[in-house]
């Protein structure tokens, strides 16, 4: 809570609180707001925006509500990025935490791995895993997370190494305390913080990435994504620039959101931190 | 019977190329309810020492018996559970802690792991041993970072004789505090001592504070135990280089001996 109170202090971390609570709020609520299917025909094609009240953005070549995709497409987005993020995470801190603890040939193993797919760009990489494996919400949420696992698990890793010769471990092991309990309950919650301010980094990334293989056509094809609505856009980009323009700005506006969070979170864990 | 027996114990390190023995062939025997104060300046070794002691550092060469046992041959869940006879006090009262303890979670672990008492009784036994060490049970609630040095060092202490030791290993338990609570640290560690009959390795750079609390000296110098022997004869006649330029960097020891227990000027 404190944490919470620190964020909202920075300007930052209160405009991206504040961009993420609506985002969030729409997604939670976008079959209300606009109930059905987005992916239905809905009225004319290629209404233009502001033009029918009931279709404030207007609708695309098939006819379909621009702002129900939008509405829609929030859920795809933040649900694609928050889970791809978390499993990136989730395996960065799995993989960071055992090679900095057991140390030696594990660490050294581990860490050839994290490079290789360093190297490997990361976009190649999801690309690739969807055009084998087929176009799902679960099979991208995971093509995104591979790419994404390498960078939290070197800082995971770094952390770790730094903590464990802190004096607080050796005292945990002088009183006998079972090496995974200290991994898990001294190491890896003083750990945390600085991959925390990371994981804001992924979701963006993520939900980049995630419009990106939608605009490549290589998204879930049953629900509507931003990503999917720009491609569907672009084909008509000269005459209807809005179809494109309006996902567009929602991706604009998700990303700078998570980024400003991100970046107060950032401070407010540093703010926290010269606290005594 | 002897608590302690250190042979020929043996640490190196490399460093830059160069192999640094920070423990040569050091030999010294414990017994229960001394204080053996183990003095040298900076880098004589020390601190490797007790480290090796409490198996947070693995020896090169020699043996340790420790309670009759071959010390540095435990390993694993044996380990863990004969920790509980051999405990240590930081020099950093800061770094010792996890910073998101509380004071109550502090002393319940070594409770907790070593079954000490049952879990309905912990936080009465929680309680006793703040009060042992001269803090209010009220302290229990507290995060760690909301109380002082010097308590945090009373906590410490409370920590290391909640598993009820026979040794306690002190590095440099009281150079990081003032004056003025030192003595106060101190007096509470010798009427522990007297009250359970725990015996202390008190590792310090600091002759005045050993001189208050060691029955016997033992001055380290370059890795090598260079002087062993009753405090009062290691204070007064020096019989080694390493001694004698301790005793000489504490002036006010030589101009002006003093009797009774330590007190803060």
């Amino acid at each position: 809570m404190r944490l919470v109170r620190h964020l909202v202090r920075t300007p930052e971390g209160a405009i991206g609180l504040a961009i993420l609570a609506a985002l969030v709020l729409v997604a939670l609520f976008a079959p209300v707001l606009s109930p059905g299917d987005p992916l239905r025909i809905a009225g004319r094609a290629l209404l233009p925006p502001f033009a029918d009240p009931a279709f404030p953005l207007g609708t695309d070549r098939l006819g379909r509500d621009v702002l129900a995709g939008i509405l829609h497409g929030t859920r795809t987005s933040l649900a694609v990025g928050l889970a791809a993020a978390l499993a990136a995470i989730a395996i960065g801190l799995c993989v960071g935490l055992t090679a900095g603890f057991a140390g030696g040939l594990v660490d050294e193993g581990l860490m050839r791995v994290v490079d290789a797919f360093q190297i490997v760009p990361s976009f190649l990489l999801a690309l690739a895993f969807v055009s084998v494996i087929g176009a799902s919400v679960p099979v991208v949420v995971l093509a995104i997370a591979l790419g994404a696992w390498a960078d939290p698990a070197r800082l995971t890793r770094a952390q770790v190494l730094s903590i464990r010769e802190r004096d607080y471990v050796a005292s945990a092991r002088v009183i006998g305390m079972h090496p995974a309990e200290i991994a898990l309950r001294e190491i890896l919650p003083n750990a945390l913080p600085p991959v925390l301010a990371l994981s804001a980094i992924i979701v963006a990334a993520a939900i980049l990435t995630e419009a990106a293989l939608s605009f490549l056509g290589l998204g879930d094809p049953n629900v509507v994504t931003w990503g999917s609505m720009i491609a569907e856009g672009r084909n008509i980009l000269r005459s209807s620039p809005s179809l494109s323009i309006f996902p567009g700005i929602a991706l604009v506006v998700t990303v700078v959101g998570v980024y400003l969070f991100s970046e107060g979170l950032t401070k407010a864990l540093a703010g926290r931190r010269l606290e005594p | 019977m002897t608590l302690l027996a250190i042979k020929n114990l043996s640490k190196r390190f490399s460093s830059g190329g160069r192999r640094v023995a920070a423990v040569d062939d050091v030999s010294l025997t414990l017994e229960p309810g001394e204080t053996l104060g183990l003095v040298g300046a900076s880098g004589s070794g020390k601190s490797t020492l007790a480290r090796i002691l409490m198996r947070l550092l693995p020896a090169d060469a020699g043996s340790i018996r420790f309670e009759d046992e071959d010390w540095l041959a435990l390993s694993g869940a044996d380990l863990r559970r004969r920790r509980a006879r051999m405990q240590m006090v930081f020099q950093d009262v800061l770094g010792a802690f996890n910073p998101r303890a509380t004071v109550a979670s502090v002393l319940d672990d070594p409770l907790r792991i070593h079954a000490i008492v049952p879990k309905a009784e912990r936080p009465k036994e929680i309680a006793a041993l703040l009060d042992r060490v001269g803090l209010p049970a009220s302290y229990a609630d507290r995060s760690i970072r909301e109380v002082s040095g010097g308590q945090r060092q009373r906590i410490a202490i409370a920590r290391a004789i909640a598993t009820k030791p026979s040794l306690i290993v002190l590095d440099e338990a009281v150079s990081a505090l003032d004056v003025s609570i030192r003595g106060k640290i101190l007096e509470l560690l010798v009427e522990l001592q007297e009250e359970r009959g725990i015996s202390y390795l008190f590792v310090s750079h600091d002759l005045a504070v050993l001189r208050a609390v060691s029955h016997r000296i033992a001055v380290m110098d370059a890795g090598r135990l260079t002087e062993t022997g009753p405090m009062r004869q290691v204070i007064e006649n020096p019989q080694s280089p390493a001694a004698m330029a301790l005793i000489h960097a504490v002036p006010r020891l030589v101009t002006e001996p003093t009797e009774g227990p330590y007190r803060d000027v």
